[in-house]
């Protein structure tokens, strides 16, 4: 659930770095508001973390400190397997994602209006809309079908839904940043002697990339950390991190979870940072 | 037609946006003719269609009705990068990724020049707008009036054949606007380009202009060199818009071929040349320009006579505001000049000359 709940945060976060800064900062009470909001935010997460160092077999009882079960974690093959079939996934989902998500945000932004171009972005929002666990019993049934006509039972039908629900989330930032892209940059590239496909090679491409980077890194995070879809999408001995993790509850917890926990954390803050820091550089 | 000079004929070119009740006439069927060599302007106010004929010259929109022609050829449905014209945008519009050699050259690459060329070109271009050292910098690492030679050398490079200028000046301030007039002015005649440009600045259009097009509401109302505008204005319209102006409601007594004789509201009768057709009309409107009138204290053989209401200095002017009838305010201008002040009081009778090779008799 952490994918449906961070999802539309990270998306706020990437629009308001693309298009204008508000100054709601500005207004009375709002840091205790924003303090109180952090600390709910990240609290919980601190025992969590902790306790990945616990030298002993207890998630709430501390023994010392150790990095014994990073070790663990990393010695484990279930947890390699998983961690290299989460990695492969969200490689393949992002890089697909946002070429579509790129496609689409071409056709949303730099076309004439046109009828139905409503219905067009509320189609592409689609994923955010619908409850995931409708998406996921979805894909199931339908995944189910092809698999007994094609008998193929692979990676792809994963890569394939996660590919899908991470279009909206590369979408949007990739849609700010054209949106507040200055299109008379375009009209001066034609102005000057460039056909439509150079000018889109020369321009508006390059002057994209920021958004395209963000739009991948933020699928790229919300595919590695996707629990429900994963869990009824997969096959057996296809098991993510995350769907690995889930599975890891139902028999004893040690602070192994926490390790990687920690370590899932690590990375989507280091991209979400990345994001950041990229848009900061680049945008104007 | 003898189009022999022309570098762009538009013909009856009609623009109209949006439909129904979002419908906007931006130009009401406007005929033009921009000669080679030219440095013309399009004056009017914001929002008379000066940028939506620009754009049509340029490809970026294609005109409802009419034609737009380009040294003999019909560009009016052309793509802009097929048209021999480049666009100095208002906004400068500078490629914020590429350093300002790059944009430069970036036409030069579009049209596939050989490298040799695109180098010799971009370092003539640079040089010609006093930005060679500053080629490798990025666009937003320079100043607006520096941007402002950039998207000029940018334009230049590929030596079109009509440069289209879209109020390029309006984002610079007053000193940095007159140092630019004077720079456009010189890269127009060192380069031989046609020159359209675009500015609601009536100051700026005299003082750069080979010839003036004045416009509001979509139409073109007056063509002619500056100072024709300014002298001889043809509507009330362009008298008011372009300096400072007097109106007055006359009657035509009589007229011959080349004379209208005007009895002014004082009862005073002048005699005008009858330059706009005023044919079946004996009210008229005249329009004398303050500058080229004169006050006196004395009130014997004056054009009009009224009394003095207000004295405005402006340094290198005073302005005496006469009131002539119960209701207007005439404007005197006059120069400062050492020695020759006259001193006058509020409240007095003064007395106006007017020049009556001066004043403009009015098609409306
Ligand atoms: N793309 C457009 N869609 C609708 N109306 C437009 C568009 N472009 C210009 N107009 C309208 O056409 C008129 C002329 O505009 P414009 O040519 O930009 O005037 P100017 O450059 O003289 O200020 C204005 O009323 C403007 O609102
Ligand atoms: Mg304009």
């Amino acid at each position: 659930m952490y994918a449906v709940r961070s999802g539309p945060v990270l998306v706020k976060i990437a629009n308001m770095m693309f298009k204008q800064k508000f100054s709601v900062t500005r207004m009375p009470g709002f840091s205790v508001v924003a303090m109180i909001c952090f600390f709910a935010l990240y609290m919980p997460l601190a025992p969590l973390v902790i306790y990945s160092f616990n030298e002993g077999n207890n998630i709430a009882l501390w023994e010392g400190f150790s990095l014994r079960w990073y070790g663990s974690a990393w010695e484990n093959e279930l947890v390699q397997g998983a961690a290299i079939r989460s990695l492969i996934i969200a490689s393949f989902a992002s890089v697909f994602a946002t070429i579509f998500a790129t496609m689409a945000a071409l056709g949303t932004t730099r076309t004439k209006p046109y009828r139905g171009q409503m219905t067009i972005y509320a189609m592409i929002n689609q994923p955010l809309m619908v409850p995931e666990i409708v998406t996921a019993v979805a894909l199931l049934i339908l995944f189910a079908l092809i698999k007994q006509a094609t008998n193929y039972h692979g990676f792809a039908y994963l890569i394939i839904a996660h590919t899908a629900f991470c279009i909206p989330f590369a979408y949007l930032p990739i849609k700010a940043r054209l949106e507040g892209m200055d299109n008379t940059l375009e009209i001066a590239a034609a102005d000057l002697y460039a056909r439509p496909f150079k000018t889109f090679r020369r321009i508006t491409l390059p002057l994209l990339l920021p958004g395209i980077f963000a739009g991948a890194m933020l699928a790229f995070v919300i595919s590695l950390d996707d629990v429900v879809i994963t869990e009824f999408v997969k096959s057996a001995g296809q098991d993510t991190l995350p769907t690995y993790m889930l599975g890891q509850l139902r028999r004893a917890i040690t602070p192994e979870i926490n390790a990687i926990s920690t370590v899932l954390l690590g990375v989507s803050v280091l991209l979400v940072t990345l994001i950041f820091f990229m848009s900061r550089k680049r945008g104007n | 037609m003898s189009e022999k000079n022309a570098a762009v004929l538009i013909d009856k070119a009609e623009k109209v946006f949006g439909k129904d009740s979002d419908r906007v006439v931006a130009l009401n069927g406007v005929s033009l003719t921009i000669l080679e060599n030219e440095f013309f302007t399009l004056l009017g106010p914001s929002g008379c269609g000066k940028t939506t004929l620009l754009r049509l010259i340029a490809g970026f929109e294609q005109p409802t009705s009419g034609r737009i022609h380009l040294h003999g050829k019909d560009i009016s449905y052309l793509p802009p990068y097929e048209r021999p014209v480049n666009t100095v945008f208002q906004n400068y519009a500078l490629f914020p990724h590429m350093t300002v050699a790059q944009n430069v050259s970036f036409g030069l690459e579009m049209l596939e020049k050989p490298r040799a060329e695109i180098d010799k070109t971009v370092n003539e271009m640079l040089k010609l707008v006093q930005m060679e050292a500053l080629r490798d910098r990025r666009t937003d690492q320079i100043s607006g009036g520096q941007q402002q030679r950039v998207a000029l050398a940018r334009a230049l490079a590929p030596h079109p054949k009509v440069l289209l200028l879209d109020e390029p000046l309006s984002a610079l301030d007053y000193k940095l606007r007159k140092e630019m007039q004077i720079e456009l002015k010189r890269l127009q005649n060192e380069t031989g380009i046609t020159f359209v440009f675009v500015t609601h600045d009536q100051e700026e259009a005299l003082t750069m202009s080979d010839r003036v097009g004045v416009m509001n509401n979509g139409n073109i109302l007056q063509i002619g060199a500056p100072h024709e505008i300014y002298d001889h204005p043809s509507e009330r319209f362009v008298a008011d818009f372009i300096g400072d102006t007097n109106f007055l409601t006359a009657k035509i007594t009589s007229r011959s071929d080349e004379l209208l004789t005007i009895k002014l509201s004082s009862g005073i009768e002048i005699s005008v040349s009858a330059g706009n057709e005023v044919v079946g009309k004996d009210a008229v409107t005249l329009a004398i320009r303050p500058e080229q009138t004169t006050i006196s204290n004395s009130v014997e053989s004056t054009e009009l006579q009224g009394v003095l209401r207000n004295i405005v200095y402006i340094g290198t002017d005073t302005h005496y505001h006469v009131g002539i009838d119960d209701e207007s305010l005439f404007t005197v201008r006059v120069q400062n000049i050492h020695g020759r002040q006259q001193n006058f009081e509020i409240g007095q009778n003064v007395g106006i000359n007017i020049d009556s090779n001066m004043v403009q008799v009015l098609k409306d």
